[in-house]
């Protein structure tokens, strides 16, 4: 499987400009300093790391809603600078993204069956008809029904909404699917359905997925290479065995520390200490 | 005696569609010093049985109960002007979101001040200079300084730490944190909790964690309540809830845990709920 990288990214930059005020100084703030990364196709690379750390800027630009500023993108070979070339609809259809909050990124007044089929709509010159049955198949396969394709979304639990939002990603069959938080918003017993469902979808369609999460018992879960990010710059990467036996920054050692252990043995040494 | 016993807690909402039972006969009690957690996903009830206690329901929540004494004293036929001096001083509660529980139009100095000038009656003076102590022990740097700042000019840790000192501005005896580190990263989840721990430990306070995160149970708690649909599936001391969870949802929620994974797929709570009738 190594070889067949299908996003390839190098020295990756991007500045944001602070604009200054009548007592600021305008400044930049560079939120992705220098990024290298390969993900091989059908495999999943997690990206960590805490609120402002840049993770959420490189998934803005692995989906083409931010040009970099400098440094390239190469998915599934098509390189990709949208502040030069812009997007073209195969560039559109190899990527897709899935949003953190499942309540903010579904138009409350769109039908789901409309929600699954806008991308069709926008980017390809499919008939009506093809594209309901398309959606009706996606329906089924992300586990809801058909009778759900005429609900609006405020019908819907916030475990089925990640479910269409993942269904309105896939629909264009995409390549590459970028993750943001997924299953940050849910419960545990839904977050342990999506994931599921994440691994099936994956394993059918040979989906590659960039998974972005501050959990580290979902990332161990799900992830074949995981990258830690500080401040903008990648200070972990590796096999999810490497990075969790033996985390070499201080920051991932941090981050490892400070995660709950819910083990029998933790909770009986907390319990000592307590009474001592 | 406890410092909070409730019996036989219900909760109906008037909904459109008819009456609906949030919370169906549900017991708890808090000893002072103790850290209760009470656990479930949403929809289970965790929080609306603290909100009903705290008397912040809307109108169309029909609550009863058979018992409801704060250190003896009945909340249930307090009238909103007694109720409200128990309510913030002896009894106080930490919200989830950290931003969205402070007022954005007034400095965090300001509004932690009210609370003690309405609960202690200190003087301006005398209510800074606790402000500043306050916002010491819950480890906000340059306190002094932060009195003027806008909580939208603080991070979500910070505006979660000040308001964890506005819960304890006036001593309470039991403090309630309904999911109080969800919305925060783990680095600074793992500092909130210590926090909350350490003053819990200090004070002597009554804690009631509800949280839907079971590393934070792990953490924090002494007891456990588990909760599901408005019902309690169970109810045990933190070691044995996890080392030998007795009812069936409480075994899936614990599987459900990526961490417990064994095989390629995450048993989920319908696999149990098939298996285990709850």
């Amino acid at each position: 499987m190594s070889g067949d990288v299908i996003l390839k990214v190098r020295d990756l930059y991007r500045t944001y400009d602070i604009k200054g005020g009548l007592f600021k100084k305008a400044s930049a703030l560079t939120a992705v300093k220098g990024v290298n990364l390969d993900v091989e196709r059908g495999t999943t690379l997690a990206v960590v790391g805490e609120s402002g750390c840049g993770k959420s800027t490189l998934a803005r630009m692995l989906t083409m809603i931010d040009a970099q500023t400098s440094g390239t993108i190469e998915v599934d070979g098509l390189p990709i600078d949208i502040s030069k070339t812009g997007i073209s609809r195969e560039m559109r259809q190899k990527v897709q993204i899935v949003f953190q909050n499942p309540y903010g990124s579904l138009n409350p007044r769109q039908k789901i069956g409309h929600v699954l089929e806008e991308p069709l709509l926008l980017n390809t010159s499919m008939p009506a008809a093809e594209r309901r049955d398309l959606a009706l198949e996606m329906l089924a396969k992300v586990g809801l029904q058909p009778e759900h394709y005429g609900r609006y979304p405020h019908m819907f639990s916030g475990g089925q909404r990640q479910r269409i939002a993942i269904a309105r990603a896939i629909m264009m069959k995409p390549k590459l699917l970028v993750l943001d938080e997924p299953v940050s918003a849910l419960d545990l017993s839904v977050q342990a359905q999506i994931l599921n469902l994440l691994a099936d979808l994956q394993e059918e369609m040979g989906l590659t997925y960039v998974f972005i999460s501050h959990d580290l018992s979902v990332v161990r879960y799900i992830a074949d290479k995981v990258m830690v990010m500080y401040f903008g710059e990648v200070v972990e990467y590796g096999t999810r065995d490497e990075v969790f036996g033996n985390p070499q920054h201080s920051y991932t050692k941090t981050l490892f520390a400070a995660t709950p252990n819910a083990d029998v043995d933790s909770i009986r040494k907390r319990l000592a200490a307590k009474a001592a | 005696m406890p410092l909070l016993e409730i019996r036989n807690l219900k909760v109906e909402f008037d909904t459109a569609k008819g009456p609906f039972k949030a919370l169906d006969g549900v017991d708890y009690t808090v000893d002072a010093g103790e850290v209760l957690a009470i656990v479930g996903e949403s929809g289970s009830g965790k929080s609306v049985a603290m909100l009903a206690t705290m008397g912040l329901l809307p109108n169309t929540a029909t609550i009863t109960a058979d018992k409801m004494e704060f250190e003896g004293l009945d909340l249930r036929s307090l009238n909103a002007k007694a109720r409200r001096k128990v309510i913030g001083k002896d009894i106080s509660m930490i919200f989830q979101e950290p931003i969205a529980s402070l007022n954005p139009c007034f400095t965090v100095g300001f509004q932690l001040g009210e609370t003690l000038k309405t609960h202690m009656g200190l003087s301006g003076r005398q209510a800074k200079d606790r402000v500043v102590e306050l916002l010491t022990s819950v480890g906000i740097p340059n306190p002094a300084e932060r009195l003027s700042a806008f909580p939208h000019q603080m991070s979500g840790g910070q505006c979660q730490r000040v308001m964890i000192a506005m819960a304890i501005a006036c001593s309470p005896k039991l403090l309630i944190a309904d999911e109080p580190t969800t919305a925060l990263d783990v680095t600074i989840q793992k500092q909130i909790l210590d926090l909350l721990v350490k003053l819990q430990q200090q004070s002597g306070m009554g804690l009631i964690m509800i949280t839907h995160d079971m590393g934070v149970v792990a953490e924090t708690a002494d007891r456990v309540i588990v909760q599901y649909k408005g019902r309690k599936m169970e109810e045990a001391d933190v070691l044995s809830l996890f080392e030998s969870p007795k009812n069936p949802y409480t075994r899936a929620l614990l599987s459900a845990l990526p961490e417990n994974a064994t095989g390629d797929r995450l048993p989920t709570v319908s696999d149990f709920a098939e298996a285990g009738g709850f």
